[in-house]
Parts: structure tokens; C-alpha cells; sequence
């Protein structure tokens, strides 16, 4: 099941690994991805630190580890082609996959249905 | 021109037209506007290139100024003559305070002998409206009419045929910088061939309680498609024309701005901040650098040379004509910059680029 963070990361586990990508609400706030940086292989992440970035024409911005684990690959296709993030953030827009994952901290990240209530209230304001 | 809002920014009269084409929003200057649509930048910048596209520009602010005393008075004021400017046309200028530095840049179009209407930007508009009345001091009309003015931008190399189809005949269109009263979809308009796209095209000023029926005539032709705040930035970034903020402000003057050969500095003619501008060299200038890849530099980059600092970015993005990242920003006037190699700093990270001839994007139809 994926799971949600409150900064627009995506985060779905397949046995021991797990991938991670934006959120179709990120990918379109940011509107025309121009480029991608994926965290480097092995490189070993704590909940939250600096996973990368992205920038779009319009902007800048960063992509944080949902859970701590390591970095097993990232997603090749996004070097000749960054806007494939906007065209499908939640599947082959897919950013890094990692291993060695807190699962505790997974499970406490937002289901779907609590992110899309988050954003619904962030809207109100 | 404004409606009444919920929040503190305002709305332009077309917000509603907006949202039904799937706008995204910013906050820009005090307003609430579109950024992009739903086709995105890159494809509303490249509709503006190829064809043509439709800005909601209500946020920019329109005065006029008469009277029989309103050419001696406004020339003043400006720092570009008006006294040699035929009614009809339009001139590019700019309101300088006594150092020389830029309050804003404005567009000034001579309606008749006694009449101007000045296009200010959003952002400094109250504080232009200040100034100019100040210094007027009395001596001819001043009305802001921003409240009720409406501005659509048609830009592209399709934009005269578009008017051509609504019923202006080609050779009756105003050329490069001219304006002519108008009437589109039957709505009373001052119509000039100006923009800020580099590409052909036209400013529209009508009365705001007609903007969505002129705004609707005009998209119901399918060469056009609306375009946001965010394409109209990328496509003057390639045309290296300034944003009134990033590449002008009042710690700058129009000679370091890169304006110096519009400006008459011989001596005779008198007008605020024309003293300091004789009597003080520049102290920048203004640089276009290409990046070697796509990231942006944003403003507020470091431009660095051999290890050292020597100025810094003031607008960066990526440039989607040239499908690459390009930079404005500031050196010291004497520094070198011929195709020189640099190196910019954003967030900690290096890009490598060089400096580079402005425009960047050559291929503009805005002259044709």
C-alpha cells in the first residue's frame, strides 16, 4: 500500500524494497519538470533528510526520505526525460527505490485517503 | 483593475475564466494571477513562439495625464522625451528618482497634444501615482484609472491574423510601438503593438466591464490559447527584457540597465535624475550568461570568475526556445565579458556557462 508524507512524497513497499516518487499534487504545483536529481546509490538516508531535488521552469524544490533506509536505484529514465514526473508522478515517474527501511516509521505515514484530507484542509485555508 | 476578495490579494475580472481553463494561481505584486494553465509553461511559451497566445495583464496599472501644461509638465518627470513623441505612438520610459535610480519602467502613449496614458507596473503602482502626482504638482490632470481598466496581451506571430479575422484589415493595424483606437467584438479599445514576449503582438485596453466579452472573441479563435504570468516570464527572460524587482529597481540606473543609448544625457533637455545620470559613471552592467544545462540559477545566484565574485544573478530560468538554462544578472561596468567562461552559485551548487550576447532567443517576430 503507498503511503504519504505532509512534504508530497510517495512511498510504496515491494518485499524488501520500497519506492519513492512526488505526489500528482507536487508534480503539478510544480508544473514542467526540467530536471531530476536522485540521491546516489547507497548513499544511507534518516527519515526526512534531503533526498534530492527537482526543478521545474518555474521552481525549485526538495525531495525528502519518507522513511530512514539506503538507496538501491534510481530511476534512469528521468535523465533524458524529467517531464515523464509530470506525466505519471505516482508510478513510472518513479524517483529512487531504497532498502533497509524503518518500517515503523512507514506505517506511520499518511494512507491516502489522510493525505487527500490534508491537502483538502490546506486548500480551505 | 480589481475585484473584491476574500484574502488580502486581489482579483482580476477574469479569475472565474481562469479557473475554468485550469489555472494555477500566484501570488504576484498583490494579486492573485495564473502562472500556466493546464498545458503548462513550456507549451504556452512555445504557443507564444509558434502562434498565439492570451494574457490576463489587469493587473498593470494605466494614468493619464492632460492638459495644456501636461507635455511640459510630464517631460519632467520621464527620462525619455516626450516632447518629440506624435500622437499615435508609444515610447518605452522610465520615472527616476534624483540619483538616477529607477522607480519604475512605463510605457508612455501620447494620445493627443494635450493627453497621455501611462502603463505603470502592479507592484509599484500606487507608488508611481504618488511621484507623478507630486511632481505635477498641479500643473496639468492626473487620473489613475487602473480600478477599471482591463489589459489583455494577444502575442505571437499569429496575433495580426487573429485581429485580421475579427474584422481589422491588415494595413490598418498599428505598427511596431503605434496604437489606434479599436473596437474588438464591439468592445471600445486602445489597441498598440507593443508587448513583452519579443514576438508580434498586441496590448488591448478596454473598460473592465467588458474584458471577458474581448477575452472570449479573442480565444474563440483557435489559434489562440491563454498563456500564464509563468510563460510570459520565460519569454522575456530569453529576450533579456527586465522585470521591474530583479534587473531594475531604485539602487539602479537605466545606463547600468543597459538603456544608456535611449537616453538623451547631452544636457540641455531637464528631468529628474538626469543630473546624477551625467555626473556618475556606472558602477554595473547588466549580463546575459547561457548555463551549460538546464538548471536554473535562480536570482540571487553568485557569479563567480577565477575563484572570485563579481556579481550576482538577478533572473534565471530555464530557457524553453532555447532548451537550456540562461541568467541576467549584474557585474562590475568594467569588468570583461565578452564569451567569457563563469561559474554560478546556487544553493551551494556550481553550474558552469558563459557570458552571452542579449537576446538570448534572436528569432523574435515582435519587429516584423
Amino acid at each position: 500500500m503507498k503511503k504519504y508524507t505532509k512534504t508530497h512524497e510517495w512511498i510504496e513497499v515491494n518485499g524488501d524494497e520500497a519506492t519513492v516518487g512526488i505526489t500528482e499534487h507536487a508534480a503539478a504545483e510544480l508544473g514542467d519538470i526540467t530536471f531530476v536529481e536522485a540521491p546516489p546509490k547507497s548513499t544511507d538516508m534518516i527519515m526526512g533528510d534531503k533526498a534530492g531535488m527537482i526543478e521545474s521552469v518555474k521552481a525549485a524544490s526538495d525531495i525528502y526520505a519518507p522513511t530512514s533506509g539506503t538507496v538501491s536505484a534510481t530511476n534512469k529514465r528521468l535523465e533524458d526525460d524529467p517531464g515523464l514526473v509530470n506525466r505519471s508522478p505516482e508510478d513510472e515517474g518513479w524517483i529512487f527505490k531504497m532498502t533497509n527501511m524503518d518500517f515503523e516509521e512507514y506505517e506511520k505515514l499518511m494512507t491516502k485517503e489522510d493525505y487527500d484530507k490534508m491537502l483538502k484542509s490546506k486548500e480551505a485555508k | 483593475m480589481s475585484e473584491t476578495t476574500s484574502g488580502s490579494a486581489r482579483r482580476t475580472v477574469l479569475y472565474d475564466k481562469h479557473l475554468a481553463l485550469g489555472a494555477r494561481f500566484v501570488p504576484f505584486s498583490g494579486w492573485e494571477m495564473p502562472v500556466n494553465y493546464s498545458d503548462g509553461i513550456i507549451a504556452e511559451h512555445m504557443q507564444t513562439r509558434k502562434n498565439a497566445a492570451l494574457f490576463d495583464i489587469c493587473h498593470m496599472g494605466e494614468f493619464r495625464v492632460s492638459g495644456p501644461r501636461a507635455e511640459n509638465a510630464l517631460d519632467r518627470i520621464v527620462a525619455r522625451t516626450v516632447r518629440t513623441q506624435q500622437p499615435g505612438t508609444c515610447r518605452y520610459n522610465f520615472l527616476l528618482n534624483e540619483n538616477g535610480g529607477v522607480i519604475d519602467d512605463i510605457i508612455v502613449y501620447r494620445i493627443g497634444a494635450e493627453e497621455f496614458f501611462i502603463v505603470v507596473n502592479a507592484g509599484t503602482k500606487d507608488g508611481d501615482a504618488d511621484w507623478i502626482r507630486g511632481k505635477l504638482d498641479g500643473a496639468a490632470e492626473f487620473a489613475d484609472e487602473s480600478d477599471f481598466t482591463a489589459k489583455l496581451d494577444l502575442q505571437g506571430p499569429e496575433s495580426g491574423a487573429v485581429l485580421e479575422s475579427l474584422g481589422f484589415k491588415s494595413s490598418a493595424l498599428p505598427g511596431y510601438y503605434k496604437f489606434m483606437s479599436a473596437k474588438i467584438a464591439g468592445v471600445k479599445c486602445l489597441l498598440s503593438r507593443t508587448g513583452y514576449t519579443g514576438e508580434l503582438g498586441y496590448e488591448i485596453y478596454i473598460h473592465a466591464d467588458h474584458a471577458g466579452k474581448v477575452w472570449d472573441a479573442l480565444l474563440a479563435d483557435g489559434r489562440v490559447k491563454p498563456a500564464g504570468l509563468g510563460a510570459r516570464d520565460t519569454l522575456r527572460l530569453e529576450m533579456a527584457y527586465p522585470l521591474y524587482g530583479h534587473e531594475l529597481d531604485t539602487a539602479t540606473t537605466p545606463v547600468e540597465a543597459g538603456f544608456g543609448r535611449m537616453l538623451d544625457l547631452s544636457g540641455d533637455r531637464v528631468f529628474i535624475g538626469g543630473e546624477a545620470l551625467r555626473n556618475s559613471r556606472p558602477r554595473k552592467k547588466l549580463v546575459g550568461i547561457e548555463l551549460d544545462g538546464k538548471r536554473a540559477a535562480r536570482g540571487g545566484s553568485e557569479i563567480m570568475s577565477e575563484g572570485a565574485k563579481i556579481g550576482e544573478i538577478s533572473s534565471g530560468s530555464y530557457a524553453p526556445s532555447l532548451g537550456r538554462a540562461v541568467a541576467l544578472g549584474y557585474v562590475p561596468a568594467d569588468f570583461p565579458s565578452g564569451k567569457d567562461p563563469v561559474e554560478v552559485f546556487f544553493k551551494k551548487i556550481a553550474f558552469k556557462g558563459c557570458f552571452s550576447e542579449l537576446p538570448f532567443y534572436k528569432n523574435g517576430t515582435a519587429r516584423k
